[in-house]
């Protein structure tokens, strides 16, 4: 009786998951929106979007004729991240070139610039940034305050002497950008998949008609949230083992931590996605109401998981439903399994939370194909 | 008098000449032959029936006439305008109404209407009297503050057809204006139609139901993209003459006596109706052998009239045979009870609106049982509690005894149910399909595989396994679904619309497999808004607003309806009739409380 009811089960579940893979993998259009959006978003991520400046152009108004003015203009010119000095003559073509954006910065040196340094003193340079640009500008200053730094030490015809403060970075001692960018991106990309595939699919079989007949049929409910709960699990952790695979190979991330328990918490954390996934089928009528609801959930919870801005400097209400969102967990799980090989205690402390987040969004889901038969 | 504020001058003018002329026009889209080629006139001060089955190419041609579609060959004048060269005069002469008018459902009646007038560059500040006209005309005067989204379909034909009317045009096309429409209101489309013909305006009204030709001046019969018939509707009737018989009293016996009718070589068609059959001979076909089948199983023969679909059915060649090949394989069903569907008080409620207002009835085992209702009365809502789609408000739904509700896996599978439009996986392959269908009803193995067989033979799906549903033919795709919904043998078949937007011949093969799973003890629960579909049914519901106002057999409402003015009612007189005697008790009722 017992391997009967087994059989049978197995049966009915195997004829529907059969069924999703097929509808989505026979579908060119979906294959489009399930493999496309990745590649196309790791490419744009990984090169188009980096917060280092370069290329940087900078004016320079040269008052002073002496010599550590030309030091100085010298080392900007020779900078790495400079790509163009444009050598200015009075304040208002200093003004136009920042007005036009041709430069970010632009420095502007009196004519008491080397005097003050030959005396012994200090030499003042005022420098001019874009506003418009804060984030870029606010770089170059930096950069610019480091040559400043060495045009004096070496004035006083000291040698270089090491600065008070010396920051070191742990994890990523030479702050790469990528290093951080590609990790994360493996679960916002798996994040966006699984959802657009679970949110479509309910839609399409309910604007298709054949919703109905598969409420007719012996299958139950939990069966169906099973069988359109496996295909994406399986699409989602072949591309969450794509990107990583691209970050630690084709991008060199170095990978510290552990692999085994990396795959666990990917499971995870694409489950409780596909549950929120299916709550948004569940009560769409159309595919275009689906995708709608992809969107307005998705794009808030990416925003607010930590990616771009920490969580900790959000007002205390959002970080509260950031706890709710499952990316800011497998972020932090992601992360840490790259950088800085993170202990199975701490990945366990983001896991449990996912559990809870699938558990609860799985029976809503359930709930709510059922109760859609009302 | 003039029904429409337009002039008449210009329609005088060309009234000697055809208001449409179609030269060998022809239109393909990639493979798909849509037009292949033929000629015809349209006049003015006449209704042209554009008839044909789905896919035959009517609103091709209707797109041709108003200059949205280019044709590949051939020309269409229209108003002595070429609709290719002065595409941009066509839309001042003609008005077109496609299928789904295009309403805004968020805006109200007269905004719908200001809309369209202005769209055509009318001030409507200067034709508030157009507006009115209008407005009378269609009776839609005190609905003009209603949105459209919140209509009937046969109000929303006539907002439709008020718009079309705005720009006065010499030809007005209306593409289907009967499809969602109840038999009421499409009495009074006829009526509007019939006053601006009366007017010299040219209409044309294509339609997939064949019994509308019957009513049209003049008829463009199309299938296939090839123009079968050019002519008035009684002129291809009477090549009928003295080959259209019923055959009476043979209630009990009806559908074995039509499967054995149609397996005869002389008859080419054959339906049941009522408690009567109706067979149709094929040309130069004796009457012998339908004879000797009346005496055996000791039925009277009587010739009757001709009518449009039996000259459409005979033109192509004749119908399907009797026998289902399906139904053959079929062990027959065995019930422990004999109602097989029952229902008490079924009640459902969204919100304020009552969809289903207690209904109750009971369906005998190997009946099949039609509910029957415009768009909106309630039919679907009442045929989705009784399989268990929808959780009814109050009262009691029952299959087989089991309550679908909450019924376990086993319950489920004693249904079949086959969804309107064919609900087939599009995505997946006809073989897919069918596996998946065995599949879900827990069919494995060995003998999955042999039912699945079975089904492909049956249903000649053979050289189609590998293709999607998506591109089979209507018929094709109609057989693919019938054979998901019986994959697993269920003694209850629920159909929901199963013919709608199917072809005759297409329609009959369907029926025929339906009358032998009949045969064999299998019950039929079918919606159907097809009046003359009805016939086929053992007992017919006929539900209006939400209430069952009928239950008998179509013979016996048939009966109830007759009157002086309707001597021998069609299922659609009878409906007519009923509907209207629910609206005067209504009334009564209504003047009854305001009495109190």
């Amino acid at each position: 009786m017992r391997r009967l009811f087994n059989t049978w089960i197995n049966g009915r579940l195997r004829a529907q998951i059969v069924k999703e893979l097929l509808s989505i993998l026979r579908d060119p259009r979906s294959r489009l929106i399930v493999f496309a959006p990745p590649l196309l978003q790791l490419l744009i991520f990984t090169f188009a979007t980096t917060l280092e400046v370069r290329n940087a152009n900078i004016a320079v108004y040269n008052q002073d004729t002496g010599h550590w003015s030309y030091e100085m203009e010298a080392r900007v010119g020779a900078a790495e991240f400079v790509n163009k000095v444009y050598t200015v003559h009075n304040r208002d073509q200093l003004r136009r070139l920042i007005d036009q954006r041709k430069v970010i910065a632009a420095l502007d040196m009196g004519p008491d610039f080397s005097r003050d340094i030959v005396a012994g003193g200090t030499g003042k340079l005022q420098v001019i940034v874009d506003g418009r640009r804060s984030n870029a500008g606010q770089i170059t200053v930096g950069y610019l305050n480091a040559i400043a730094a060495n045009v004096g030490s070496a004035a006083r015809k000291e040698p270089q002497r090491a600065s008070p403060v010396v920051v070191r970075h742990w994890f990523n001692p030479n702050l790469i950008y990528r290093w951080f960018v590609v990790p994360a991106l493996s679960g916002i990309l798996v994040f966006f998949s699984a959802l657009m595939i679970t949110a479509l699919s309910i839609a399409r079989e309910r604007e298709l008609g054949t919703f109905d007949q598969l409420l007719v049929s012996p299958t139950t409910t939990l069966e169906i949230i099973v069988a359109k709960t496996v295909p994406a699990l399986a699409i989602g952790t072949v591309l969450g083992l794509m990107m990583i695979a691209a970050a630690a190979f084709l991008f060199g991330v170095p990978f510290t931590g552990s692999f085994w328990l990396l795959l666990p918490s990917l499971l995870l954390f694409i489950a409780s996605v596909v549950g929120i996934g299916l709550m948004i089928s569940a009560v769409s009528a159309t595919q275009q109401q689906a995708i709608m609801g992809a969107f307005a959930i998705g794009v808030p919870a990416v925003l607010m998981s930590g990616f771009a801005t920490p969580v900790e400097n959000m007002p205390l209400v959002l970080q509260w439903i950031a706890q709710g969102i499952p990316l800011t967990h497998f972020l932090v799980i992601v992360e840490g399994t790259f950088l800085k090989a993170m202990p199975a205690s701490d990945i366990l402390a983001n896991t449990w939370p996912l559990a809870v987040i699938a558990l609860v969004s799985l029976t809503l889901a359930t709930l709510l194909v059922r109760s859609r038969l009302q | 008098m003039s029904a429409h504020p337009a002039s008449n001058t210009t329609r005088e003018r060309g009234k000697d000449h055809p208001a449409v002329i179609i030269d060998s026009v022809a239109k393909h889209f990639g493979e798909v032959h849509a037009l292949r080629g033929f000629s015809a006139e349209i006049h003015y001060g006449r209704l042209t029936g554009l008839v044909g089955p789905d896919g035959a190419g009517k609103t091709t041609l209707m797109r041709i006439m108003t200059g949205l579609l280019v044709p590949n060959g051939g020309s269409v004048t229209l108003a002595g305008l070429d609709v290719v060269k002065d595409n941009d005069a066509i839309h001042v002469v003609s008005g077109y109404m496609p299928q789904r008018f295009g309403l805004y459902e968020d805006l109200s009646v007269l905004e719908n209407m200001r809309l369209y007038a202005q769209l055509r560059g009318m001030n409507t500040d200067q034709h508030a009297d157009i507006f009115e006209s209008l407005l009378e005309f269609t009776r839609l005067g005190p609905f003009t503050q209603r949105l459209a989204g919140k209509l009937s379909g046969g109000m929303k034909q006539k907002l439709g057809l008020a718009c079309a009317l705005m720009a006065k045009p010499e030809v007005l096309l209306l593409d289907e204006p009967s499809v969602g429409v109840d038999p009421v209101s499409r009495q009074d489309l006829w009526r509007m139609v019939q006053e601006l013909t009366d007017d010299g305006m040219a209409v044309v009204w294509s339609t997939a139901y064949l019994d509308e030709a019957e009513r049209c001046e003049s008829v463009l019969l199309l299938n296939e993209g090839k123009l079968e018939f050019d002519g008035p509707p009684q002129q291809l009737t009477d090549r009928l003459k003295q080959r259209s018989f019923r055959l009476t009293g043979v209630s009990g016996e009806r559908r074995t006596v039509l499967a054995r009718a149609l397996d005869l070589g002389s008859v080419g068609d054959g339906v049941i109706q009522g408690d009567a059959v109706r067979v149709v001979l094929r040309a130069d076909a004796g009457r012998e052998e339908i004879n000797a089948l009346a005496n055996q199983v000791g039925a009277q023969l009587e010739s009757v009239q001709a009518r449009f679909e039996d000259a459409f059915i005979d033109l192509l060649g004749g119908g399907p045979g009797g026998t289902s090949a399906l139904a053959d394989r079929m062990d027959p069903v065995k019930l422990d009870s004999d109602i097989a569907v029952s229902c008490t008080d079924l009640t459902k409620r969204f919100g304020d609106f009552t969809a289903t207002d207690s209904v109750s009835f009971e369906v005998r085992r190997g009946e099949i049982f039609g509910l029957l209702g415009p768009n909106g009365a309630g039919k679907s809502t009442t045929f989705k509690m009784l399989c268990g789609l929808l959780k009814p408000t109050a009262g009691e739904a029952h299959v087989v005894g089991l309550d679908l509700r909450r019924a376990t896996g086993a319950a489920k599978s004693q249904l079949g149910y086959m969804a309107q439009k064919f609900s087939l996986y599009g995505l997946l392959s006809v073989r897919q399909n069918l596996e998946f269908s065995a599949g879900v009803y827990g069919l494995e193995g060995a003998s999955k595989r042999e039912r699945i067989d079975e089904m492909i033979e049956t249903f000649d799906l053979t050289p189609y396994l590998g293709t999607s549903p998506d591109a089979l033919p209507l018929g094709y795709k109609q057989r693919l679904a019938l054979a998901c919904s019986l994959m697993h043998r269920p003694p209850v078949l629920f159909l929901d619309e199963p013919t709608s937007g199917v072809d005759p011949i297409t329609r009959r093969e369907f029926w025929t497999h339906i009358n032998g799973l009949a045969r064999k003890g299998v019950t039929v629960m079918v919606t159907t808004h097809f009046m003359d579909e009805a016939e086929y049914c053992d007992r017919v519901a006929m539900m209006y607003r939400a209430r069952l106002i009928a239950l008998d057999t179509p013979d016996a409402l048939k009966r109830d309806s007759r009157s002086d003015q309707h001597p021998d009612p069609t299922m659609e007189d009878a409906f007519i009739h009923l509907v209207e005697s629910a609206d005067l008790e209504d009334e009564a009722r209504t003047d009854a409380k305001a009495a109190a």
